[in-house]
């Protein structure tokens, strides 16, 4: 299976054009830009930490996938959601720029291996382990910043970004044998 | 249960009585309940696993010995310079409004996230403050 590599080239050439997924969440906002300069600057901080998880969560599954430790069809599914999490990134760093932001810089594969304690990873159940414990934070704080941005349109992208880790996280779950959440309204709480 | 319960309260306990930050005049401080560490430690892991770790800084700072720390002192992370510039320490007093407002507290810090619910942030307090 190939996966697809984070290479800091391949990084940089995707800020200049946006993808189809940015392209998506942004139609039609160009109020984005009109905010008065300190909402635009919180919401531009707010999405910064927002594109250093994405940066994250990409090379976590960089990381997974090159381990050796995935059999198809998982493999499969985590080149997929690496692939989600490239949609986000770039879409972030779309919505930075139309803010008038610097989006913030990805790091090494090696920063993110030592940050993760990627040498722990013995075994499938580990890899899958931890990236569910990471699309749960990534749940979480997608929701918990909804209500602070203060642009409605952007507390909509992060609730878009949201659905999309709950949908990783729940097929992740479900890849571990673990139960579905006991009550309702588990998430964001 | 119990033993994290009292544990968080025999550190907290002498942490309140941290001397609070002279640039923040007529802050009505507010010292949060001895909170319970181990369902604060569940409440980290759900909320706070996104950006922190206990040992490794990454979207955000590491946590180890935060409690006591100075805020934006921790070595090798690149902090707001807001929050760098604070001067605050971390007392239960100050994580609790941290928690509760980041923003509030520290206008033009980086941290989107808030815990709205004052037993959360209690618990999670406790929690971190277990970290040595």
């Amino acid at each position: 299976m190939q996966v697809i590599q984070a290479s800091r080239r391949s990084f940089i050439g995707t800020t200049g054009s946006l993808s189809a997924v940015a392209v998506a969440l942004l139609a039609g906002k160009d109020a984005l830009a009109q905010g008065s300069s300190a909402d635009t600057s919180r919401d531009v901080g707010i999405l910064n930490v927002a594109l250093g998880l994405e940066h994250e969560a990409i090379n976590a599954y960089q990381l997974g996938a090159g381990s050796g430790l995935l059999q198809k069809p998982v493999l499969d599914v985590a080149v997929s959601f690496q692939g989600h999490h490239k949609a986000h990134r770039d879409a972030l760093m779309a919505t930075i720029q139309k803010l008038g932001g610097i989006p913030v810089g990805e790091k090494k594969l090696d920063d993110y291996a030592k940050a993760l304690k990627a040498d722990t990873l013995k075994s499938q159940t580990d890899v899958l382990d931890l990236a569910a414990r990471l699309e749960l934070g990534a749940i979480n704080a997608y929701l918990g910043v909804i209500p602070v941005f203060g642009n409605k349109d952007l507390a909509k992208v992060a609730g878009r970004l949201a659905a999309d880790e709950t949908l990783h996280y729940t097929v992740l779950t479900n890849a571990l044998g673990r139960p579905l959440p006991a009550g309702a309204l588990s998430f964001g709480a | 249960m119990k033993l994290w319960r009292l544990a968080g309260a025999w550190l907290l306990g002498g942490l309140a009585a941290a001397p609070l930050q002279a640039q923040t005049p007529g802050r009505v401080w507010v010292t949060p309940p001895a909170g319970d560490a181990a369902r604060g430690k569940l409440l980290y892991e759900s909320r706070c696993v996104a950006c922190h770790s206990v040992d490794e800084h990454r979207t955000g700072p590491a946590h180890r010995g935060v409690v006591g720390r100075r805020a934006g002192s921790a070595a090798g992370y690149g902090y707001s310079r807001e929050l760098a510039a604070s001067r605050l320490r971390w007392t239960s007093q100050t994580l609790n409004a941290w928690l509760a407002d980041p923003e509030e507290l520290i206008p033009g810090q980086r941290m989107g996230f808030q815990v709205d619910d004052a037993t959360d942030r209690a618990d999670l307090i406790s929690w971190l403050a277990t970290l040595r």
